[in-house]
């Protein structure tokens, strides 16, 4: 099987320090990959080289085989990688239909003018399927809750990415039903045969959710373990560096 | 399951208060000015007539405050380009007297954008900077002396013309009024517009050209007073840099208690519209009530802080 997303050999550095290197990964389609490690770690220049933000300094990255080179993060979202970035990234005054398209907004033919009634459907369809439950498409955000708006900006993600979604400590300002709500909703993903790369500082997050666990620690790739074989003892040895046996 | 609850009551009291104020105000002075004849069709057709200047330029500032900028300088462009109008037409065609005015306010619109959206100054300090420096542009452009309109067409069109009986001051209004809720409303430059002002990181990682809308904000503010310059000059027959000089507080004020948020991303053409109507109003009651210029002027900041206010009031806070 072709990984939806394979990383050979990034390397990234800023002037002579070097933020990640010698990394490598496949990713699947309809598999979540947790990449954990401490803060410092290179976890977020990481999502930023998938995302466009960064190029590598050198490296490959091919999308379902095809080697690809972004320029920016338009260029990412155009080959179908979106991003759930920590803070959101949401428009708070806006409804949540304006947010659900927000920079790609639907047009009439007649004189561009938008079409509100489309984008609230689709975005009420897509709220339904995910079980984002939500007053209505047209809510604005600023009164929802923190789960809800987590599950708009996921709901967005899905609905734009065909390949690939990046989620940034998904569940950081959680409370715990939230939080189950939110990992519900990204477990459901896989059956959409999208690929997850998830960052997160919860273990047992991790540990619930991913197929597989990527350990970082100061740039350095330490290990990829599948989650079934592994235990929350060795991925702190590994972020951690210290051997307890 | 409160939150919802008082989100319902800040936007109601928000939002209505302009048209609660609006109808007090008319109220009141049609009840206390009725023998002085605020009522009259006359009065009421002037009303409109003096606003229509500080209406269309307050249609500008509600893009620029949507996205996070403001434009101090605009009363300011309104005199440069009233004065660029006046200067062209002494000897060209009218044509070029409005290409002139209005090309004199979109250039120094653009002038402010381009330092607010890429060289990342902020724009208060930007336009308060170039408020000064164009009302001593305007002053130097003709000595302080005032230069009569004299194209019979361009007064009648920019000033005291009719279209089917319609005054054109009027019919500006409305053109302005209607581009200005379409485009605010049901345009993807007004969504990108309230995306700026409202969450500048999620609109640029969404792909919004960020300092494009800056800059186009900005631009669409000087030719609103541009505009405005242009139906000054139209209606008073003649140009001075004196003109516009006392609307900043108007066309804020409007702004403000029409509805639209001073940190961005909220608004209201229709509230801004009916902010100026009722700073128009205001003007014009305090007048036939026989106040001195000094107590108007009083009063009429009163009034304003009082709207402001609760109009800015957050129930949730």
């Amino acid at each position: 099987m072709t990984p939806t997303l394979s990383l050979k050999d990034i390397r990234k550095s800023f002037g002579g320090v070097t933020a990640i290197q010698n990394f490598s990964l496949d990713l699947f389609p309809g598999e979540i990959v947790a990449l954990v490690g401490d803060n410092g770690a290179g976890k977020s220049t990481l999502i930023k080289i998938v995302s466009g933000v960064h190029l590598p300094t050198s490296g490959d990255i091919a999308l379902d085989g095809e080697s690809v080179s972004f320029s920016d993060a338009s260029a990412a979202r155009s080959h179908g990688i979106e991003v759930v970035y920590q803070d959101l990234a949401l428009a708070d005054e806006q409804p949540v239909y304006m947010n659900m398209f927000l920079g790609r907004e639907l047009t009439r033919k007649l004189f561009g003018l938008l079409d509100k009634g489309k984008m609230r459907e689709e975005t009420q369809s897509l709220v339904d399927q995910l079980d984002v439950r939500i007053p209505s498409a047209s809510s604005t955000i600023r009164d929802l809750s923190g789960g809800q708006r987590q599950g708009i900006a996921i709901a967005r993600a899905t609905h734009w990415a065909s390949k690939l979604i990046l989620l940034d400590e998904p569940t950081a300002a959680l409370g715990v039903a939230e939080t189950e709500k939110v990992e519900e909703l990204v477990a459901s993903l896989k059956e959409r045969n999208l690929a997850i790369l998830i960052i997160s500082h919860s273990l047992d997050q991790v540990f619930r959710l991913s197929d597989r666990i990527c350990v970082l620690r100061r740039g350095e790739q330490i290990g990829v373990k599948k989650t079934a074989d592994t235990d929350k003892n060795e991925i702190i040895a590994m972020i951690t560096g210290v051997h307890n046996q | 399951m409160t939150k919802p609850i008082n989100a319902i009551k800040s936007l109601d009291l928000q939002r209505s208060v302009i048209y609660f104020g609006f109808l007090g105000i008319f109220l009141f002075f049609a009840v206390i000015l009725y023998d002085d004849g605020f009522l009259t069709s006359r009065n009421l057709t002037n009303i409109v007539l003096q606003t229509a200047p500080a209406t269309i330029m307050a249609i500008g500032l509600v893009f620029a405050l949507s996205a996070g900028e403001i434009d101090l300088s605009f009363g300011s462009i309104v005199a440069v380009s009233a004065l660029s109008a006046a200067m062209a037409m002494q000897s060209g065609p009218m044509m070029l007297g409005v290409a002139a005015g209005l090309g004199a306010g979109i250039l120094i619109g653009a002038f402010n954008g381009v330092l607010v959206a890429y060289l990342r100054l902020p724009s208060f300090l930007v336009t308060l900077a170039t408020m000064g420096l164009f009302a001593g542009v305007a002053r130097t452009m003709t000595d302080l002396r005032s230069i009569s309109v004299l194209n019979d067409t361009f007064a009648g069109i920019f000033g005291s013309g009719k279209l089917f009986g319609v005054p054109s001051l009027v019919i500006w209004t409305i053109i302005a009024v209607v581009i200005g809720h379409i485009t605010y409303r049901n345009t993807r430059f007004g969504a990108h517009v309230l995306a700026v002002g409202d969450n500048a990181r999620a609109a640029q990682v969404s792909g919004i050209k960020v300092p494009r809308v800056r800059l186009m904000v900005l631009m669409l503010c000087g030719a609103t007073a541009g505009l405005a310059g242009l139906l000054y000059a139209g209606r008073l027959q003649a140009a001075k840099y004196t003109l516009g000089e006392s609307d900043l507080m108007t066309v804020i004020a409007a702004v403000i208690v029409g509805g639209t948020a001073l940190n961005g991303g909220k608004g209201s053409i229709i509230g801004a519209l009916l902010g100026s109507l009722m700073m128009g109003m205001l003007n014009n009651g305090l007048i036939l009530m026989g106040l001195q210029v000094s107590d108007q002027m009083i009063v009429r900041g009163l009034i304003i802080l009082l709207a402001v206010a609760i109009s800015l009031r957050d129930v949730r806070r």
